[in-house]
């Protein structure tokens, strides 16, 4: 008995050897991929299932798609620089100004589909930056514990205390309008969310099984952060920033709209609506189509989002 | 093979009150395993066991102690010792399904040890992923499969794969098989016991299931409160127990086929919790045979017999002269 594994080892190894070249060159990536396809093909089912998830993904990439495109398919690309043409002022919609003309005579479908992409811009770079904060400082609190977990804590829970948007248009108050200012105070108080998040979900995979026992096999600090947390929290960040990108961009429009963020002529939803409001309610489409628009991108990402979660973080499905 | 000396671990822990107090998980335990040796502690839930497992392994801080494997002092944690330690010796852990990394397919999951500790890489550590599967019994189509996909059992035999891909002298294992079910855990310890005898293993078993331990274990110590207050061979301890509260737990079980030990009077009342521990012998709380003004006072010695020992004050060939009578 003793011994007759280590012999059957011992063979096994020996036919190991002599086959392994047939074997690897036979093996393709397919097969070795296999369960994350079946994984991903799971995943994609799930969601093709979910109508409203379906429907926000749509908007998204319609919205992405014109983001990529816009300044090659709008009727009038100088309208969104300035140009003026008084004669044409306030026309309704037609077939040439599909969304109508705002007060100096500008394509109203122009600025939005060009509007399209400061938006998208903003949104992704408040998120990116926000979790790019927030991230790395929630993971060093829920790690590091102690005192440096207080003092982090401590200082979310103040900005979380605070209503973002308050604090943002007192940032950008104080820096001066503009939309470089307006992204910066979007993501200065956007990233208390993620440390929040970040730090929940280190502390329970510290505990997890699996983390004890990388320590146990004697991975290094770095390799469980990397290799055994941060994959393991990808899911819930993924969901945020869905979500966070609807809010970011109804944060930016509330900044244009209050006059701190995009100065007109540049094309931006919440500034053109800014000025567009005074037309109400007789040229009701200047400040009706970016407002639309507003609103399917944020709904889009929020649906995107709770699609996501369903598919992602099943456990957390109410 | 593996010497603990007095080891004690002590969590700090704040009471309902939110006042700091001292939790004496294990409390001055002391192990002698021999090479190749299968050594089992039992106890109830709580008693300490895993805190044991992971005090060896450095999972669990150390309060005071000696630890020494294959004559190596691994009491200090610096980073030789620690080095050294994570090829020596590894643990089991009882969850399968939470012991491995849900993003990581079984072939990174059982390669990381020899990745973090060896240079192999390439179709040298593929070739070697496939050894240790086919020594635990898997074939290699599981090589890319990701953890939701195997069985608990499967699950559990891949983490007994990741645990001796360094070649480990000493395994702990700490309820390896409680959460599988029956008809999987037999195959188990089948497997367990053979790897043991192929790879002359030392085991450290950690299990509240009396059968497991005495179909596995040579040796076996029976754990209450922190302490060890029975420890002897399989058959002795099985056969003839000394101690009270050995005696209550063996009678609680029904084990098929063997000899039930005569006179067990049943455990009464809870286990009492290691923040606030009885004076004198820890199990006086609940001793049915416990002896008046003496077991309430003075912690009992440990009395040798032939092959093992106990610690119990009715044991004491002199307790008429300490005083007290048995009530
Ligand atoms: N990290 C910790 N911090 C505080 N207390 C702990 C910690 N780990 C364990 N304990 C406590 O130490 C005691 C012993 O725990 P341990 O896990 O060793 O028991 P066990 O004998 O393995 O029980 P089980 O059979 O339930 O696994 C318990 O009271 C437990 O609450
Ligand atoms: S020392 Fe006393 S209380 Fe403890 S087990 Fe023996 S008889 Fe019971
Ligand atoms: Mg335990």
């Amino acid at each position: 008995m003793v011994g007759s594994t280590n012999q059957r080892t011992n063979l096994a190894t020996v036919m190991l050897i002599q086959d392994s070249n047939a074997d690897h060159v036979s093996e393709s990536f397919a097969d070795r991929h296999a369960s994350t396809y079946r994984t991903l093909r799971l995943y994609a089912r799930t969601f093709r299932r979910n109508t409203s998830a379906m429907f926000g993904l749509a908007i998204v990439v319609v919205f992405l798609v014109v983001a990529a495109i816009g300044p090659w398919i709008v009727p009038f690309p100088e309208d969104a620089t300035g140009a003026v043409h008084l004669d044409i002022k306030l026309q309704p919609p037609d077939s040439t100004h599909w969304f109508g003309t705002d007060e100096v005579g500008n394509d109203i479908f122009t600025r939005v589909v060009l509007g399209t992409r400061t938006t998208l811009q903003i949104a992704c770079i408040v998120t990116g930056v926000a979790m790019l904060i927030g991230v790395p400082l929630g993971m060093i609190a829920g790690l590091v514990g102690g005192w440096v977990q207080e003092a982090i804590m401590r200082v979310t829970d103040v900005f979380l205390s605070v209503p973002g948007l308050v604090l943002a248009i007192a940032i950008v108050g104080a820096l001066g309008p503009g939309i470089v200012n307006a992204m910066l105070a979007l993501s200065l108080v956007w990233w208390p969310g993620y440390v929040r998040l970040v730090q929940a979900k280190t502390l329970a995979l510290k505990n997890e099984i699996y983390v004890q026992a990388a320590y146990s096999i004697g991975a290094s600090k770095l390799r469980i952060v990397f290799i055994h947390i941060l994959p393991n929290c990808t899911s819930p960040i993924i969901v945020k920033a869905s979500m966070d990108m609807g809010m970011a961009i109804l944060g930016a429009a509330s900044l244009g709209f209050l006059g701190l963020g995009a100065q007109p002529p540049f094309p931006e939803w919440g500034a053109m609506i800014s000025i567009a409001r005074t037309y109400l309610p007789d040229w009701w489409w200047y400040s009706f189509f970016p407002g639309l628009a507003i609103s399917l991108t944020v709904l889009g990402f929020n649906l995107l989002g709770d699609g996501l979660r369903d598919i992602l973080d099943p456990k957390h499905r109410d | 093979m593996l010497a603990v000396e007095n080891l004690k671990v002590h969590f700090d822990v704040k009471n309902n009150r939110g006042v700091k107090t001292k939790l004496r998980a294990v409390d001055g335990v002391s192990l002698h395993l021999k090479k190749g040796e299968a050594y089992g502690i039992v106890g109830e839930s709580g008693s300490g066991k895993s805190t044991i497992g992971k005090a060896v392994l450095n999972l669990a801080p150390k309060t005071e102690g000696k630890i020494e494997i294959d004559g190596r002092d691994i009491t200090m944690t610096n980073r030789a010792n620690e080095a050294w330690l994570r090829q020596n010796a590894q643990i089991v852990f009882q969850d399968p399904h939470s012991a491995l990394n849900p993003r990581m397919t079984i072939m990174r999951s059982v390669a990381e040890p020899i990745i973090v500790h060896t240079k192999t890489r390439g179709h040298d550590l593929r070739r070697r992923v496939e050894e240790l599967l086919d020594i635990v019994g898997l074939s290699k189509q599981f090589i890319y499969r990701y953890p939701h996909e195997l069985s608990g059992g499967q699950k559990q035999r891949v983490c007994i794969a990741r645990a001796i891909a360094l070649e480990p002298s000493l395994l702990i294992l700490d309820e390896p098989t409680s959460a599988l079910d029956v008809s999987v855990q037999s195959q188990i310890l089948e497997f367990l016991a053979s790897l043991q005898r192929d790879l002359n293993l030392t085991y450290l078993f950690i299990s509240h299931n009396l059968s497991v331990v005495r179909y596995l274990c040579q040796r076996v110590g029976v754990m209450y409160l922190g302490n060890i207050i029975e420890e002897g061979t399989t058959k002795t301890v099985f056969e003839h127990p000394q101690h009270p509260y050995t005696k209550a737990l063996l009678g609680a079980i029904p084990y098929p086929g063997a000899t039930q030990p005569q006179s067990a009077p049943p455990l009464i009342g809870d286990i009492p919790s290691p923040v606030d521990l009885p004076v004198g012998c820890r199990f006086h709380t609940r001793c049915p045979v416990k002896v008046a003004n003496l077991c309430d006072r003075l912690a009992p010695e440990h009395h040798h017999q032939t092959l093992g020992w106990a610690s119990c004050h009715l044991l004491d060939p002199d307790l008429d002269k300490v005083g007290g009578k048995p009530e």
